[in-house]
């Protein structure tokens, strides 16, 4: 029986420790080596069909650097999904890599960790100045009055994507430019199995992005203007109640969008199973499910009607940028590597190939970015899109107003109510849930 | 000689026990230290410097008025009601399938290594295969119960809703049975075959045989075997994470996703640290509940 005693105190002493260990700082692998002057270690995020399609279009453009610098980058392409665990560990351990990919909505929440190098003019020097990008995409990389965290590198917006041949046969002859017309135009849409609207409702970022652009239209800022979150106002909950009755009250969108997570609402663009969807830059994804780009076509976000000033935000400010960790050993060589990633030839290169639109206003100039697609995005970049709001706390935003609309879609898709009190009940609860400070 | 030879097995024991300090010890006690600081994204590249902010973090924690001690206290009762069914469905099936495969017949060995394959593949490839199945509108479960078997008018949600519930007890269940049933297989196996014998001469059916026999020579093995299991699944963070992402709906909600959530995704360390700690209290106190239970029976048995 001692044995057995024994066995059950083992099991008890590993299972127990590895609990209490679980908030012990995450590990961290690899790291940046820093000891030599002459390398580099680069995190991409994933922005290609795959990890292994990043590297085979990066490391090319890395062997160029390479041989114009006598730098040898390391590249290691982290999943959309581990990225941000990823730097706060490295942000934790201090062994992080030199230069990084992050999320532009993170900008202000990773600035607030003090990790990254700030982009002051002397460094936007460096790297040829900030009057190269758009400002939009500028105002997108930190805290206002503060230096930025970070560089754009590659930028997107939302625009309404939908289906030329179903709309013909619905007899739809222009797209929707307010959300009463796309609510009208998706019914008429919406026979036959197929649905007017896809969204991605199990996609927690997905859903923070249009309640954010949502509440811009509504006056909802979700940040009071002492930087304390604010996410159950009336123009909020409009905001979120407008979305959710998609699947609710309008009944355009299908009720099983409301566990998409995987892209899925793009494949039912893509089949014809929807006529219409609301995304960044699809056109890459489109293509490579087979779709005909003579079939589609995109137009702004609707608005709602008579919407002027900030009430016209048609998008968020979407995109990668690009972050030096103020940790590297290397600071010069990773401005370097800043600046070849930010010049004129590997944004043209670079956001070609991912089907993104170049933050660098030159670069923008080149007649690949002249499709109707990216024009028609671009310009809402220019002059219809408003950057998530830039303070500390954002990432929780995110992550807690994105949970409660998947929260209330799962709800609708359940056929249960939803009604101005059970938003504004999720919001509160996702505004209580944000840490004090 | 006496001397050397006592104190070699310590010196022996020696570096293990460092590590030991070093792996687990030092973390656990930085986790501990963590949840009396306000630990946010502020502070994350040294934590050392985050204000002491006193029992706040367990405060805010058990506080079940307001929102955060509020879903901590649903998620426990979730995960409080996971466990028992979860480890219960494991447990029976475990033994069921011990004990029918302990007659030798043709195909055991077959069905053996097909029982065992759930324990043997990787959880992350397993249960994104479950994730996919349980879709709604394309998953195979929808497929087989409302086309094939017409068990409902409409198709149910199994990863949204009430149902993630039942998605993830079934998901952990054929997880965590094929290790039940390989320890009890092993625990059968140093029965005597000849108490089979004697009790089958005195006129003892299946059913005697079984629970006069087979049942009270597990007793050790489920034993320890009830344990781990609980120990397991009440800190199963794996399924619930691969089958639901990041945020799991509130119905299926266990602990482990939802400290993970309060520390990592919302930037709350201190307040992930604290509710840790809570759950280590737990966790111990339960253990040394069922500790103290079951060897004051086996005292009583001997």
């Amino acid at each position: 029986m001692r044995i057995n005693r024994l066995a059950a105190a083992t099991a008890l002493v590993s299972v127990l420790t590895l609990t209490a260990t679980a908030c012990g700082g995450g590990s961290t692998s690899g790291g940046g080596d820093n000891s030599s002057p002459k390398t580099l270690t680069y995190w991409a995020s994933n922005q290609g069909t795959s990890l292994e399609h990043d590297k085979q279009v990066l490391e090319p453009e890395l062997r160029k650097f390479e041989a114009q610098t006598g730098i040898k980058v390391k590249l290691e392409v982290v999943p959309w999904s581990d990225l941000l665990n990823r730097i706060l560990a490295a942000t934790a351990s201090g062994q992080g890599p030199d230069v990084l990919n992050i999320g532009n909505t993170w900008s202000a929440s990773l600035q607030a960790t003090g990790a990254l190098l700030p982009f002051d003019d002397a460094t936007f020097g460096k790297i040829g100045g900030k009057d190269r990008f758009v400002p939009s995409t500028i105002a997108s990389a930190g805290a206002a009055g503060k230096a930025p965290a970070a560089v754009p590198l590659y930028s997107m917006a939302y625009g309404l994507y939908y289906n030329k041949k179903l709309f013909e046969a619905a007899g739809i002859s222009k797209p929707p430019a307010t959300w009463d017309e796309l609510v009208t135009d998706g019914q008429k849409l919406t026979k036959d199995g197929k649905y007017g609207l896809a969204i991605e409702g199990g996609n927690v970022s997905e859903n923070v992005h249009h309640a954010f652009a949502f509440g811009k239209q509504h006056g909802a800022d979700w940040f009071d203007a002492a930087g304390k979150p604010a996410f159950a106002t009336p123009e909020a909950v409009a905001a979120i109640k407008q979305y959710v009755d998609f699947i609710a009250k309008d009944k355009i969108a299908a009720p099983g969008n409301a566990e998409y997570a995987a892209n899925q609402s793009v494949t039912d663009f893509a089949s014809g199973k929807a006529a219409m969807l609301m995304w960044q830059a699809a056109g890459a994804s489109l293509k490579s499910h087979g779709m005909n780009p003579d079939d589609y076509a995109v137009a702004p976000i609707p608005l709602p009607a008579g919407a002027s000033g900030g009430k016209a935000t048609s998008s968020m400010v979407a995109g990668i940028n690009l972050a030096v960790f103020k940790n590297s050993k290397n600071t010069e060589g990773a401005l370097q590597f800043v600046k070849f990633m930010t010049g004129n030839e590997e944004q043209i290169q670079l956001n070609k190939t991912y089907g993104s639109i170049p933050p660098v206003k030159d670069a923008q100039a080149d007649p690949a970015f002249a499709t109707p697609e990216l024009k028609t995005l671009s310009n809402v970049l220019a002059t219809s899109a408003a950057p998530l709001p830039q303070v500390a706390n954002e990432s929780q935003f995110e992550t807690l107003v994105g949970t409660a609309v998947k929260n209330l879609l799962a709800a609708a898709a359940a056929g249960k109510p939803v009604t101005e009190d059970s938003v504004k009940a999720e919001l509160t609860k996702a505004q209580q849930q944000m840490p004090a400070g | 000689m006496t001397r050397r030879r006592l104190g070699l097995p310590y010196l022996l024991l020696l570096p293990a026990l460092a590590l030991e300090l070093l792996i687990h010890l030092v973390p656990m006690v930085v986790g501990m230290v963590m949840s009396f600081k306000r630990l946010t994204q502020f502070y994350i590249r040294d934590w050392s410097t985050a204000p002491w902010s006193g029992l706040d973090n367990y405060r805010v924690s058990v506080d079940f008025s307001a929102p955060i001690g509020r879903s901590l206290l649903n998620s426990f009762w979730v995960t409080c009601l996971f466990t028992a069914l979860a480890v219960g469905f494991s447990w029976l099936l475990g033994t069921a399938a011990a004990v029918f495969l302990q007659e030798s017949f043709r195909g055991r060995g077959l069905l053996r290594t097909l029982f065992l394959v759930p324990y043997a593949l990787p959880v992350y490839a397993a249960v994104i295969t479950w994730s996919f199945m349980f879709q709604r509108d394309t998953g195979l479960v929808n497929h087989l119960l409302v086309d094939q078997l017409h068990l409902f008018d409409e198709k149910p949600f199994w990863l949204i809703g009430d149902n993630s519930f039942t998605a993830l007890v079934v998901v952990a269940v054929w997880k965590t049975w094929p290790f039940a049933f390989l320890t009890l297989m092993a625990g059968l196996q140093n029965i005597p075959r000849e108490l089979y014998e004697a009790a089958a001469m005195d006129g003892a059916g299946v059913w005697q045989q079984l629970r006069k026999i087979t049942l009270p020579s597990l007793r050790p093995v489920n034993q320890v075997l009830v344990l781990v299991l609980f120990l397991w699944t009440f800190n199963d963070f794996n399924t619930p994470y691969v089958l639901f992402g990041k945020s799991a709906p509130e119905q299926a909600d266990l602990i482990s996703i939802h400290i993970y959530q309060s520390s990592f995704v919302t930037w709350n360390f201190g307040a992930g640290s604290a509710m840790s700690v809570l759950l280590l209290l737990f966790l111990l106190l339960v253990t040394a509940v069922y500790l103290f239970l079951t060897s004051r029976r086996r005292g009583a048995d001997a």
